[in-house]
């Protein structure tokens, strides 16, 4: 799919021109009781400086066990990486030394939760964590960390945050604490951010100002960016390219206008047909049928077919690459797969409805 | 048939209500839930063996509507707004501070014992958690048949387990799962699990808070298509609170939009959508992610500054002034009624609880 | 990229449309058209068949070797209090100063009358270890009975009805609760003038019921939150079946876990109380008065201190891994 050209750049950080990240036939798996749970099973997908990836999926496809392996925050055991690779401006993490790795994480790709509140700890004032990431990684001396830390409660636009940077957690709304979360991960300027469903916690009105708020502080610092969701409304807005993910599989990657104008998985497709719309009013909405696999018993072959309107005999029997989608004039459309044989019929269809 | 405002007019240009008429021909408009000036406070009390009320969280503060034989009416609003409490004072789970309840005309909110048990009957309820909604120390069986046991009356003991299986059918489970665990089933199956037992005893109204919000995208439109035609076929009423405002505009033929404990506006769906006369709708409509990358630039979003007010301490007059760009000194003094502004025509002439309610002027 | 081998016109979406109940593939009797659960195999769906969370619970402890064991232990215990005889043929009581006192262990006598050696007064520590079995099971499981029926009632009521009865009921826990097990013990057997293992049983009890009415409160409270006991309510159902249907199978787990660990502190202490001697007293056997009399030949004769000990030990150990491995197998969150 999104095999870079020149990810086989020499490894020192100099002049690099390959993708930020890239990771490689990632596998993921874990051991419970009742056998093993194949989680991510051949991901591949890379992010530039400056461009934002959405990985789509729901629960059980996958999306965040692939961030926490980037993240090297995985219990291991009882998760196991049995293969792939995951590149750093072109270096393998995890064939690389600990303290190497540690390095990275820490400073040059930065993740923000879901939940806030569990993320910052409840009896430290936020001007403490937040003035604790220049201590710690730079020796910064208190006073200054202060000042730093109010400097970045401002970049998050939180109001009063001279007054503010005594205040615990709790004492900030959930919006507001997403913000600190962001400004906890923008303050080592990091390359890249991973943004695990960061709005799904919040309402609406606040999701909009915090995604508006991540959108910008990403083109200002020229960084990647990783979003992690379910919701295809909040990806539509910030979204450059778009890998959808299933049952551990990127089943679809495309840029995100051609995703949304035809997708080329049936998967994809159902998605954004069950979503309700203005002229389907008193219809029935469309339901992709039946129920996402359980992780220890993925099907055979491709691993939607059973809910797949269009499966046919080899469905069952070929897991299905990633096949290069092309346009109306042949031409392949970069950035753009299917993991579907039948992905022509599904864009073709798209092009009718 | 017409959905009906509270105040019986009758809206314009619905058309696609009325092309939703055709599929539902019961004899509807006739309010069957008539909720006045309902008020749900909980006390802050302080102390621990004496305890001293000290204030009051104002979860539900004055919220009157209707809900019409036959329709959906839909709750929006974001967390903290009420929406939940209300549907917990409807079902009597809560005690209301002050107003009245009447179903079909009887008054409801203080019935006890027995005539409480025979309204129960009624009105029912699909949880928003399928996870923690099932008891799971029964089987589904017992699950769904509980209603029977409490209510002996609606099935005699004999036909039970066939009322049972045939519940599980018509919410399209496998009759043969009877004896199976809530555990053994993923969330879309919990929900229909839920679903049923709310059905077994015929209820007239089904209180749904925020039904398909825990579940996967993939089967949220399954649930939700499963509510419609089950309405259809049992001819049922359901009040539908969600935060997902395009599921809400999909399944509701009348949405109410709350704030901070009070209905700020309410109409029919393309009323509230297309029209939306009071700011904090306006706000919460433009504030939706659309799943159209094409309409990213051209979006006019209203951001709103700061934070919702406490419920303990919400803000005199309007209670959205705070963070109203419209905000002037009477909306201070004044709490704004919600009614139908004379100067607004058309769509737009529906109930909207704002001194200066008006259809944004750019765009919708 | 490599053309798969069909047609292009073959397109089996064509004909789905939104609308259309066709690609569900069942369609109930009412009608309605609904979809199956097409992703569990029917041999995994029949080997789940209703199997309840006990039923987990129970299928993963038989796994567990730490609950086999014990497991094993507490039924040779409980069959050497039951019946003593089955394991030796001595008389604990008969004693012969004159022949056996402290009599070393003879250890080629297996479960004869001198295999662990003869106490101070000459009698068979083999079988007084035995027959010492029924005082330490009988206080530990009558004790933990009353504790769990007693606590149980008390914290469920406190839980279910809130309000006054909660109050009072926290205060009498919190009031136990800064009473030390063994010094109240103590003070209160001393106002028995004769102690059998009854009396014993009702002061454990008496003292040790508040521990497990907190864990059934809190218990309880949260239960009481869930949204199926709210579902509940919403049906009409009573108090009576909201309690015993809804909280109490779903509240008793923590409950049964803490009464097995505890089982085990409670036969320590009636062996504490009887070594200090206001326990249990001769002529009743038990492990604390063979202990405590014991420990005046432990220069010469530690055998006789270390049998019954070891039985002890062994008993408290048997309870306590039974306690884990259940609290283990109970634990939804490595579920």
């Amino acid at each position: 799919m999104t095999t870079q050209v020149g990810s086989t750049m020499p490894v020192h950080e100099e002049p690099y021109s390959g993708p930020l990240l890239d990771v490689r036939d990632l596998h993921v798996e874990f051991k419970t009781r009742d056998g093993v749970a194949r989680a991510v099973n051949g991901v591949n997908y890379s992010v530039s400086a400056g461009e934002t990836l959405a990985v789509l999926g729901e629960s059980g496809s996958g999306k965040s066990v692939t961030a926490q392996a980037i993240m090297g925050i995985l219990d291991m055991p009882p998760a196991r990486i049995p293969q792939g690779e995951i590149l750093f401006r072109g270096k393998d993490m995890l064939t690389m030394g600990r303290e190497e790795r540690r390095q990275i994480r820490g400073q040059r790709i930065a993740m923000i939760f879901q939940d806030a509140l569990s993320s910052l700890n409840p009896v430290l004032t936020v001007g403490y964590q937040l003035g604790e990431m220049y201590r710690a990684h730079h020796g910064t001396d208190r006073k200054e960390a202060k000042a730093k830390a109010i400097e970045l409660m401002e970049r998050v636009r939180i109001p009063a945050a001279a007054e503010r940077v005594g205040d615990y957690p709790h004492q900030f709304s959930g919006g507001m604490r997403q913000r600190i979360m962001i400004a906890m991960a923008l303050a080592l300027e990091p390359d890249l951010i991973i943004a695990d469903e960061p709005t799904t916690a919040l309402d609406v009105t606040v999701q909009a100002q915090v995604m508006d708020l991540l959108a910008e502080l990403q083109s200002e610092y020229h960084m990647g960016l990783i979003l992690i969701t379910h919701d295809l409304g909040v990806v539509a807005d910030v979204a450059d390219k778009i890998a959808v993910m299933y049952a551990g599989r990127i089943v679809e990657t495309a840029p995100v206008h051609d995703l949304y104008a035809a997708p080329a998985h049936p998967y994809t497709r159902g998605l954004l047909d069950s979503i309700p719309r203005l002229d389907q009013k008193g219809q029935e909405l469309y339901a992709i049928k039946g129920l996402p696999p359980n992780l220890m018993r993925i099907p055979p072959g491709c691993a939607f077919n059973p809910r797949c309107p269009r499966a046919q005999e080899i469905c069952r029997r070929e897991v299905p690459r990633l096949f290069e989608v092309t346009g109306d004039n042949d031409s392949p459309v970069p950035g753009r797969g299917s993991a579907c044989f039948f992905w022509k019929e599904t864009l073709h269809d798209a092009d009718d409805a | 048939m017409t959905p009906m405002t509270p105040n019986g007019a009758t809206p314009v240009g619905a058309a696609l209500a009325e092309e939703a008429a055709f599929e539902k021909p019961v004899s509807r408009g006739e309010p069957i839930l008539e909720v006045r000036d309902l008020v749900k406070h909980f006390p802050l009390t302080r102390g621990v063996v004496f305890k001293k009320q000290v204030g009051a969280v104002k979860a539900v503060d004055g919220v009157s509507f209707d809900l019409m034989q036959g329709e959906t009416l839909g709750i929006v609003g974001e967390s903290g707004c009420g929406k939940s409490t209300l549907a917990k004072v409807l079902m009597n789970l809560e005690p209301a501070t002050a107003g009245s309840v009447r179903y079909k005309g009887e008054e409801i909110s203080h019935l006890t014992g027995s005539a409480l048990k025979a309204v129960r009957r009624n009105i029912q309820m699909v949880f928003q958690d399928p996870y923690t909604s099932l008891n799971p120390r029964m089987t589904v069986g017992d699950i769904i048949g509980e209603p029977y046991e409490i209510h002996p009356e609606v099935a005699p003991k004999g036909d039970r387990r066939k009322a049972v299986q045939d519940l599980l059918d018509v919410v399209g489970l496998n009759p043969e799962y009877i004896n199976r665990y809530p555990h053994q089933f993923s969330g879309g199956q919990r929900q229909r699990i839920g679903i049923a037992r709310g059905l077994a005893l015929k209820p007239e109204i089904i209180i749904c808070d925020e039904p398909v919000s825990a579940l996967d995208v993939s089967v949220q439109a399954q649930v939700i298509n499963l509510l419609e035609k089950l309405q259809n076929e049992f001819n049922l009423s359901y009040m539908f609170i969600a935060h997902d405002l395009s599921i809400v505009r999909h399944i509701s033929d009348r949405v109410g939009v709350m704030y901070l404990g009070r209905i700020v506006e309410i109409g029919t769906d393309e009323e509230i959508y297309e029209h939306p006369t009071h700011p904090y709708t306006q706000a919460l409509l433009s504030a939706v992610p659309v799943p159209d990358p094409v309409a990213r630039e051209s979006r006019d979003r209203i951001v709103l500054v700061g934070d919702v007010p406490s419920p303990a301490n919400p803000p005199s007059g309007c209670r959205f002034r705070t963070r109203c760009w419209k905000a002037q000194e009477k909306c201070a003094q004044e709490v704004p009624a919600l009614t139908v502004r004379e100067w607004l025509e058309g769509p737009a002439a529906h109930d909207s609880a704002c001194h200066f309610a008006a259809e944004r002027e750019n765009g919708q | 990229m490599p053309e798969h081998d069909l047609p292009d016109d073959h397109d089996p979406l064509r004909h789905i449309q939104p609308t259309d109940s066709d690609h569900l593939d069942y369609v109930g009797q009412q009608g309605l058209a609904v979809e199956q659960d097409t992703l569990i195999e029917p041999d995994v769906i029949k080997r789940e068949e209703a199997r309840s969370l006990w039923g987990h619970a129970w299928r993963d402890l038989r796994r567990r070797p730490i609950f086999i064991v014990s497991t094993l232990l507490i039924i040779l215990l409980l069959l050497m209090a039951i019946w003593p005889g089955l394991f030796t043929d001595a008389n604990p009581r008969q004693a012969d100063l004159a022949h056996d006192f402290l009599r070393k262990p003879d250890y080629t006598d297996f479960f004869g009358a001198g295999w662990f050696g003869y106490d101070g007064q000459g009698r068979s520590v083999y079988a007084r270890v035995i027959y010492g079995a029924r005082a330490s099971i009988t206080v530990g499981i009558c004790v933990t009975l009353a504790v769990v029926i007693v606590g149980g009632l008390a914290g469920m009521v406190a839980g279910y009805f809130g309000g006054w009865s909660d109050a009072v009921i926290s205060r009498i826990i919190d009031i136990f609760f800064g009473i030390p097990l063994l010094l109240g013990a103590l003070v209160l057997l001393n106002a028995f003038s004769v102690r059998t293992v009854w009396s014993v049983v009702v002061a454990l009890a008496f003292l040790g019921w508040t521990q497990l009415a907190r864990v059934m409160r809190g218990s309880v409270l949260t239960i009481k939150q869930s949204d199926y006991v709210v579902a509940g309510r919403a049906l009409g159902a009573g108090t009576g079946r909201l309690m015993f249907r809804h909280i109490l199978p779903n509240a008793v787990a923590p409950v049964i876990v803490v009464a097995t660990i505890s089982l085990g502190g409670y036969i320590t202490a009636e062996a504490t109380l009887s070594f200090l001697g206001i326990g249990l007293q001769d002529p009743t056997i038990s492990w604390g008065v063979d202990i405590s009399s014991a420990q005046k030949f432990i220069r010469t004769a530690p055998f006789v201190l270390f049998f019954p000990a070891a039985a002890l030990s062994l008993t408290v150990l048997a309870f306590i891994m039974m306690g884990d491995a259940v609290r283990d197998a109970l634990d939804p969150k490595l579920r």
